[in-house]
């Protein structure tokens, strides 16, 4: 095979940072090449080079054999190569076909609408996705927004396309509709280069993987060479990857009360519908479900950040649905990609300041009026060395740190009011096999601490590895239980499509 | 070849104390072609400008004398600015805080001076703040946008003190100028080394130096940062959003009020039609150029200050037009604020064909 795209030993820095220090490999014309890391080992870094956002300070990138340089992702898109990205680009008020035609290249000023749906839906029925040109993009599925992302790129006759964790916000049923396009676009000669954590999709789609490791390509090994072993040792070094016990000895009585609850969102529509669930003392409750059915408002009526329109949340006795001791008694901890500068931080603070936010009217952290910089300074000392948090200086802003180690912030933070109940919404999205395990770790050690946890999460092998219950969401009501021990992939998939119940506990 | 921008991750210390320097420079090279056109030698304009400014015990005490409105109405604006909120109405503030001192030193009965400047203190920042606190209060309870109400707010401000100064407050042997009658010798605060410096200035550095460690040091100004950075984040941890946008901006009228209440005790000594020319819009320029910090404030206003006395005698001593002085003042800041740009930014240089 033809080798479309060889990138040779890139380097790129940033002020104090090697990103990426010595990275090579090769995409061939129809291949599905996996680049695989953890987070920071550069693979975003590396992406924004190809896609013309970041010019490298070292390395060539050689296009059809020729040396080439990306000014701008506009310049790549026109040598082919286009990227999805983990958000994408949509305006949601429009509609499908002007999403797509934003991303035309030469629309005449005066167009002929009928020639470009017919050009458009010629790609549609080709893949045989299910999309409506009319529709207004805020009222599509995750899923098929994606396939909007995708419909752009291949409109523009792109060769090599970047895939950016697509798989993190499908369903499995979904992910799997999207597996079949890509081989489809195999077939017809396309490049792609995805990326992903999801081992599961790794040894299924790729052709050939590449590890990055701190800005380095370590090693790229064909189809038949690797497996789960291989390429986590390769990622995150020679250190084993522990397993987490099950803790079964939960004890009966119910620390958090969820009665009835129902949230509305900013139109009006209920997002939580009459919601009710039970908590255990010490257990790990999963909550699947497909993004966008309710969880991340359950997760904001919990942690406070939403008001609830009607229900109850109960702790005992105690009503906590409007009390303001709430924030002591349900801490929450959200992902991280999506919203590090939105609810978990203060970006602008450092890390010292973003420590106390909960609990800085904690006595020994102030005297009087004053805080008390001292206690604050040793409590982030204590905070940086015991939850191995990577910080650059002391006084740097919070931004500055990479996911893992923000999410690391949140979390010293939230344990250390000793909450009764954590709230984890999709707590690992977007790290790395290593931080990710640290979460899990945390995440168990507290449940044999007696907390309970309520682990929202859209990755099914995590819930089945960590929890004791899974509730399954569909369009913003609870669905039914499924228990880990006995269940199968394949029926929460079905529950959390809606077409299954099984209401048990 | 293209040319292009690339966010810098963290700009150095040096960078960020070159850039401003060097964009002065920039400026000042500008500002000399304008001033060659007009057949004046640029050097010795700027040697001018620095004389009449900072050269002698009278220059230096008028550029200090107009640094003081804007060092406390900075404060004010930037101490908003930090919660990401846009007091765009000190001027109005200004006013408000001129008129209640005035109130207190013609009319409260008063004759003690520390009464009296206690009184006038009081009622400036009561004054300013409520009328920066309407905004506050608007935007926390219905989400009014702040920008609007207290840009609009100026306007009426400065009407009630012109009502008040051309109708029941105006002085009776005033020949008829909008002005009140002077204050009593009690009101007025103390001058130094025999120049119209004043107590003010002083009072500003103080301020200056409370804001400072307010919002660095104090729990309160600890929720203003979180706030400031990430209202979601603070809400979340369970910090009161409304309430602290309400009492940030009735104490950003606050200070700003104070320069009103120092304009009258310290320089009029009455309360007078455009008792101040545009302070109050200025003072946002100064608190963005200083980046929101105290110790900015205070620099960026001597900066003014300079600006405005070098500018006053370019007029008299060259009868240049005051035209040329607001060029040359734009000029400055301009190149500032493009400082600004490059210490987060850079530029450059790409190889590589254009497409598209």
């Amino acid at each position: 095979m033809a080798e479309l795209l060889q990138i040779k030993n890139i380097r790129k820095t940033f002020p104090g940072v090697v990103a990426l220090d010595d990275v090579s490999f090769s995409v061939e014309a129809g291949e599905i090449h996996t680049l695989l890391g953890e987070n920071g080992a550069g693979k975003s870094t590396l992406m924004n080079v190809l896609t013309g956002l970041y010019h490298p300070d070292r390395g060539e990138l050689l296009l059809d054999g020729k040396q080439v340089q990306f000014t701008s992702p506009r310049n790549s898109l026109a040598r082919g190569i286009g990227m999805v990205h983990q958000h994408f680009m949509l305006v949601p008020a429009h509609t499908v076909f002007d999403n797509i035609l934003l991303a035309m290249d030469r629309v005449p000023l005066i167009y002929d609408r009928k020639t470009f749906q017919q050009k458009i839906q010629k790609i549609i029925d080709e893949f045989e996705l299910d999309l409506d040109l009319n529709a207004r993009v805020w009222k599509l599925s995750i899923g098929a927004q994606q396939w909007i992302e995708l419909i752009k790129l291949l409109l523009r006759d792109c060769r090599l396309l970047i895939l950016d964790e697509p798989t993190a916000v499908l369903t499995p049923q979904e992910a799997d509709r999207l597996f079949a396009v890509l081989r489809r676009l195999q077939q017809q000669g396309k490049s792609i280069i995805f990326i992903s954590h999801k081992m599961r999709e790794v040894m299924d789609i790729s052709d050939r993987v590449t590890v990055l490791k701190k800005g380095r390509s370590i090693a790229t090994l064909e189809r038949g060479q690797f497996d789960r072993e291989t390429l986590a040792t390769l990622m995150i070094g020679s250190d084993q990857i522990p397993q987490w016990q099950k803790n079964l000895q939960m004890s009966d009585k119910i620390v958090l009360d969820i009665r009835n609850l129902s949230v509305r969102n900013d139109r009006g529509l209920a997002d939580l519908d009459d919601f009710s669930l039970q908590l255990k003392e010490g257990e790990i409750l999963g909550i699947a479900g497909v993004a966008g059915n309710g969880q991340k408002a359950l997760a904001e009526a919990l942690t406070g950040l939403k008001p609830v329109n009607r229900g109850r949340i109960l702790a005992g006795e105690q009503d906590l649905t409007h009390s303001s001791a709430r924030a002591s008694y349900i801490s929450g901890i959200a992902h991280i990609p999506e919203d590090r500068k939105s609810i978990g931080i203060a970006p602008d603070l450092n890390v010292a300041d973003n420590l106390i936010m909960k609990s800085f009217k904690n006595p020994c952290y102030r005297h009087g009026i004053f805080q008390n910089l001292r206690a604050i300074r040793g409590n982030a000392r204590d905070k940086v060395s015991r939850f191995a948090i990577k910080t650059g200086s002391d006084t740097a802003p919070v931004r500055y740190l990479s996911g893992g180690n923000i999410q690391k912030v949140i979390i010293a933070r939230e344990l250390s009011e000793r909450p009764k109940v954590l709230v984890a919404l999709y707590p690992t999205r977007g790290l790395d096999i290593g931080s990710a395990e640290y979460v899990h770790k945390v995440i168990t050690d507290g449940a044999a601490d007696g907390m309970s946890t309520i682990l929202i999460a859209e990755d099914l092998d995590e819930l089945l590895k960590l929890c004791d219950r899974i509730a399954v969401i569909f369009r913003g009501r609870l669905i039914g239980y499924a228990d880990p021990r006995t269940t199968t992939r394949e029926e929460i998939g079905l529950m959390m499509s809606g077409e299954k119940r099984r209401i048990a506990s | 070849m293209k040319l292009v921008t690339e966010r810098r991750d963290i700009s150095s210390p040096l960078l960020r104390f070159f850039a401003p320097v060097a964009s002065i420079a920039v400026a000042l090279v500008c500002a000399g072609f304008l001033l060659l056109a007009t057949g004046v030698n640029p050097l010795e304009a700027y040697r001018e400008i620095l004389y009449e400014s900072l050269g002698s015990v009278y220059g230096l005490s008028e550029t200090l004398v107009k640094a003081t409105p804007l060092i406390f109405a900075g404060l004010g604006v930037s101490l908003a600015f930090r919660m990401q909120i846009w007091n765009i109405g000190a001027e109005g503030q200004i006013y408000m805080g001129a008129m209640g001192a005035t109130w207190v030193a013609l009319f409260s009965g008063l004759t003690n001076h520390w009464l009296l400047m206690a009184g006038m203190f009081a009622a400036a920042m009561i004054c300013g703040g409520v009328w920066a606190g309407v905004a506050g209060f608007l935007r926390a309870r219905w989400e009014v946008n702040e920008v609007i109400v207290t840009l609009l707010m100026n306007y009426i401000a400065i009407l009630l003190v012109d009502f008040l100064v051309y109708g029941p407050w105006r002085d009776p042997q005033g020949f008829n100028f909008p002005l009140t009658a002077q204050f009593a010798d009690a009101a007025r605060f103390a001058n130094y080394f025999d120049t119209r410096l004043h107590s003010g200035f002083f009072l500003a550095l103080l301020c200056a130096l409370l804001l400072y460690l307010f919002m660095e040091r104090t729990i309160w100004g600890y929720q203003i940062r979180v706030i400031g950075s990430n209202p979601q984040a603070a809400r979340y941890a369970g910090m009161r959003t409304g309430k602290t946008i309400f009492a940030v901006l009735f104490i950003s009228g606050a200070i700003a009020g104070v320069a009103g209440f120092s304009e009258v005790a310290g320089l009029q000594y009455r309360l007078s039609h455009g008792i101040s020319p545009g302070y109050g819009y200025t003072a946002i320029i100064v608190a963005w150029l200083a980046r929101r910090s105290a110790v900015g404030v205070i620099i960026v206003s001597l900066l003014m200050g300079v600006l405005l006395v070098g500018g006053d005698s370019l007029q008299m001593l060259w009868q240049l037009p005051i035209a040329f002085i607001y060029a040359f003042q734009g000029l400055i800041l301009f190149c500032l604020l493009a400082a600004d740009f490059f210490i987060v930014y850079r530029l450059k240089l790409v190889r590589g064909t254009r497409h598209g």
